[in-house]
């Protein structure tokens, strides 16, 4: 077989590497070069470069070293069974690749993970080579996220965390039937072993640097994991109590969620239809609700309905408002933050700055408006100087009032 | 009126200079009138002040009064003074002027003046933030053979200047120079210098790794997700024409429904899942086919239509035009010969069962116009699917096949209907059917070919009629 160019090669591999979610460049310690020896810089705040048709942001170079894979899941594209053609990378060119793109300001670092070559040991070992080699022979101060493999030895696990900013472990599907149907191969203890072995890792770095200043660093973006929705049956709130289960168990940073999408070659096993792309998005907001807002898993519970699926055409916050309307209308001069968080249309946001606002007057419908993005969704539920909801909340159709008209998809757009 | 000039539009020590002096020396935010150098004066500057006419301004204290501003403001002004908007410098001073009496204005969001204030920065910031992302190097060898990184960019606002140091702190160890129609900044390693302003054609046209980022953007897109929105609110189109990635987006999007329909048939044939148990349930599913590239065109499916247990089913080949936008069968101008050419043969239309070998339209978009084109015989395969399900919920005693694709969808192999039209075949479940040719045919051709195969054609229809007439003495011709 002929040698394939770079860009043949980069096109396969990134091609493969794009089911992976998550590309943020977020939450690690703060770097640079002012001194002008290394290259690159991080702040807290990741930088998105570009924007794919897809919606998703292009942060980091997301790439597979390779995607030769002994192992046979059935959602993966890369799987051994799968007729794809396969390339391959070595550690050099894509740190070469890594450079070259990050001096032109097109990435924020690199997010590096592979299918399984020889042994999950082997293999890891070969990823840790691309981060070492990028940030000792290069003195690479940017951003690297390193896939973790949960069958490799556990102390590749560790070394990948001291060049890393992040490793993550994906726990690929809700259930562990899921993943026994789907995923032969892999083993739910073994992943969570390998996700606990992170776990203390992280902690055992924090500790060590809070009493030493030399001590190294140990991914100080986190752990990170990936869950797919739609390839099997689980439902939204099967979903959302694993999602918190793991934040809990890992101390993890985030729980990325993939709506499964067909991919090529994809095994009979699964579903050919996609789930609605809205379905990912709604998981995620009751994800940012439960981290951000103080809800529980018991109030998704709640916004899901018997069914345990979130409502697709309104938010999983309203939908909850919904169905707890006795606690509204909100004083939303008096409320406390944990009750102004609950409000449908306001965002934490909002909140700092209604409870900024109300220290200085009381506050009246006009000054929220300048406050939120809308006042329209919220008035049903709060109160102010000047306006009191009481017949709007009682009404049976205020679900159809608030939902967003259906609307005629546009076939040309 | 008191004309107050600042030297350069974000020169905040420059504004908060001349600002400090007024408000020492008692103006009153409706005396001052703010603008940069080299703009023109305000033409209101000398008269005097739109009505109404604002309050009376306190009278100032003393000639020598401290002149207070808190942190959060000078935070928020200096991003401010950055906006391109004119009337920012107003807004600061009047802010300025209020904080003498209200020291915690800016702690009330809800203050329509520290609201005005909080807009402008986060205008600003988020600009800022999409130069850090959009800045695109190039690189050329200078005169030493090491690389210099030229960018070209077009900001909102002006921030180059606040934004250089970031550029240095991660690229301090690369020549690099960001050009802009404002000025030039540059960076040789060790210091930061300003230039003119330049133009876009003073960065090089190519680059080589360009080509490797712009495979990866292509690469890294999963047409299977398209959020075509998504992506122009955090990447707006007027960033577009410096970002050599996004000349590359109108085509992703065209192929995108392509491409997702290859994958999804590629990796299967026909699904195994139950055929639909009602016609209600059919209809459904089937706006929900995306099989076949024509189930993805973004056109509405059109089912069959007619009674259930029905002497015939009549099988054309695709739905039309007219057909797509009325979502029944044979309306269009094959549909109204069919109709005629029915009539004259006895057979009932309303008594049959009419539908299509496939479901979707397939077309070329010429102008407004959508050009039938006929379905692949992998097409027809595909949606042979939805026919048997039909046809197992519909029971048709006989069957008329209307074209070779037709045909097809039933036999399973493409028929000669030169050959094989006239006589019944037998389905595999017994069912007899007649081929004949496709009306549209017909509407094709004209002179002496034209009245030939009519001719034929209300022959096999006959040969139909006669078959209903034995089998169903209650079929009478009309």
């Amino acid at each position: 077989m002929p040698q394939l160019s770079v860009l043949e090669r980069l096109e396969i591999l990134a091609d493969a590497a794009k089911y992976d979610a998550s590309c943020a460049s977020s939450g690690t310690s703060k770097r640079d070069s002012r001194d002008g020896k290394g290259l690159g810089s991080t702040a807290g705040m990741g930088i998105c470069h570009a924007y794919a048709p897809d919606g998703r942001c292009i942060s980091l170079l997301k790439l597979l070293l390779t995607n030769h894979c002994i192992f046979d899941c059935h959602y993966c594209v890369n799987r051994k069974s799968s007729n794809v053609r396969r390339a391959r990378f070595t550690p050099r060119e894509v740190v070469d690749l890594t450079l070259s793109f990050y001096r032109r300001n097109y990435i924020e670092g690199l997010f590096l993970s592979s299918g399984i070559v020889r042994t999950a040991s082997h293999t890891m070992e070969q990823l840790i080579e691309v981060a070492r080699s990028l940030r000792e022979d290069h003195d690479f101060r940017g951003y690297i996220h390193l896939k973790t493999i949960p069958e490799a030895e556990p102390e590749l696990v560790e070394r990948a965390g001291r060049w890393a900013d992040r490793v993550s472990i994906n726990v690929e599907l809700p259930t562990e039937q899921g993943l026994a149907r789907l995923a032969p191969d892999k083993k739910a203890p073994q992943i969570e072993g390998a996700m606990g072995t992170v776990r203390d890792a992280i902690i055992a770095g924090k500790d060590a640097k809070a009493r030493y200043r030399s001590a190294p660093r140990f991914a100080p973006a986190g752990q990170s994991t990936q869950m797919i929705v739609g390839a099997d049956a689980t439902s939204d709130t099967q979903i959302v109590e694993r999602a918190s289960t793991l934040y809990r168990g890992f101390g993890l940073r985030r729980v990325y969620y993939s709506a499964f999408s067909p991919i090529p070659s994809a095994s009979a096993v699964l579903p050919l239809k996609r789930p609605p792309l809205l379905r990912e998005h709604r998981l995620y907001q009751s994800d940012w609700l439960i981290r951000f807002y103080g809800f529980s898993t018991s109030d998704v519970r709640r916004a899901a309905g018997p069914e345990g699926m979130l409502p697709l055409d309104i938010d999983p916050k309203l939908a909850w408002a919904l169905e707890s309307r006795e606690i509204f209308p909100v004083d939303l001069n008096r409320a406390p933050r944990e009750m102004l968080l609950r409000v449908p249309g306001l965002g934490t946001k909002a909140v700092d700055a209604i409870l900024a606002a109300r220290r200085h007057r009381t506050l009246r419908l006009e000054d929220v408006a300048r406050l939120t993005v809308s006042v329209r969704k919220l008035r049903p539920f709060v109160t102010t100087a000047d306006w009191r909801p009481v017949a709007l909340l009682d009404r049976a159709d205020l679900r159809a009032q608030l939902a967003p008209r259906p609307r005629q998809l546009e076939l040309f757009a | 009126m008191i004309a107050a000039t600042l030297p350069e539009p974000d020169d905040f020590e420059a504004w908060r200079e001349e600002a400090r002096r007024l408000v020492t020396q008692g103006h009153a935010p409706h005396e001052v009138s703010w603008r940069e150098a080299g703009e023109s004066a305000d033409l209101f500057a000398a008269r005097p002040a739109p009505s109404p006419a604002p309050a009376p301004s306190p009278a100032p204290a003393t000639s020598t009064r401290t002149v207070r501003a808190n942190r959060t403001f000078l935070e928020r002004a200096r991003l401010a003074i950055l906006h391109r908007d004119g009337a920012r410098l107003d807004l600061l001073y009047r802010i300025l002027w209020r904080l003498q009496d209200e020291p915690r204005l800016l702690d009330d969001p809800a203050d329509p003046d520290a609201c005005a204030l909080h807009a402008l920065v986060r205008q600003v910031r988020r600009d800022i933030h999409k130069m850090r992302a959009f800045v695109r190097f190039r690189a050329v060898r200078d005169a030493t053979g090491d690389p210099h990184y030229l960018a070209w960019f077009e900001p909102d606002h002006r921030i180059e200047r606040a934004n250089a140091a970031f550029f240095r702190d991660r690229f301090a160890s690369q020549r690099w120079s960001i050009l802009t129609p404002r000025l030039t900044l540059h960076w040789d390693g060790k210091s930061l210098n300003e230039a003119p302003p330049a133009r876009r054609e003073d960065v090089p046209a190519h680059d080589a790794t360009e080509d490797l980022w712009l495979g990866y953007y292509r690469a890294i897109f999963n047409p299977a997700r398209l959020k075509v929105g998504a992506m122009v609110k955090e990447m707006p189109r007027r960033y577009w024409k410096n970002l050599p990635e996004a000349a590359q987006i109108p085509a992703l999007i065209a192929g995108a429904q392509q491409r997702e329909v290859r994958m999804i048939a590629s990796g299967s044939g026909p699904a195994e899942n139950a055929p639909p148990a009602s016609r209600e349930a059919l209809a459904q599913a089937l706006a929900q086919c995306r099989r076949c590239p024509i189930g993805c065109n973004g056109t509405a499916p059109v089912p069959g239509e007619g009674p259930l247990s029905p002497q015939l089913l009549i099988l054309g080949e695709q739905p039309g035009d007219t057909e797509e936008r009325t979502g029944r069968p044979f309306v269009g101008p094959a549909g109204e010969l069919l109709d005629t050419h029915l009539a004259h043969a006895g057979i009932a239309r309303e008594q049959a069962y009419v539908t299509n070998a496939v479901k979707h339209f397939k077309f070329e978009r010429q102008g407004k116009r959508r050009l039938h084109q006929n379905p692949t015989a992998n097409e027809i395969d595909h949606c042979r699917w939805w026919l048997e399900a039909e046809r197992a919920l519909v029971r048709p005693r006989a069957v008329l096949a209307l074209g070779a694709s037709a045909g097809r969808a039933l036999l399973g192999r493409t028929p000669s209907i030169g050959r094989e039209r006239g006589g019944p075949i037998p389905l595999p479940d017994g069912t007899p059917m007649w081929l004949t040719v496709h009306p549209s045919y017909l509407l094709r051709l004209d002179g002496a070919a034209g009245t030939r195969e009519t001719e034929r054609f209300k022959a096999d229809l006959a040969l139909v009629s006669a078959h209903l007439a034995r089998e169903h003495p209650l079929h009478t011709p009309a």
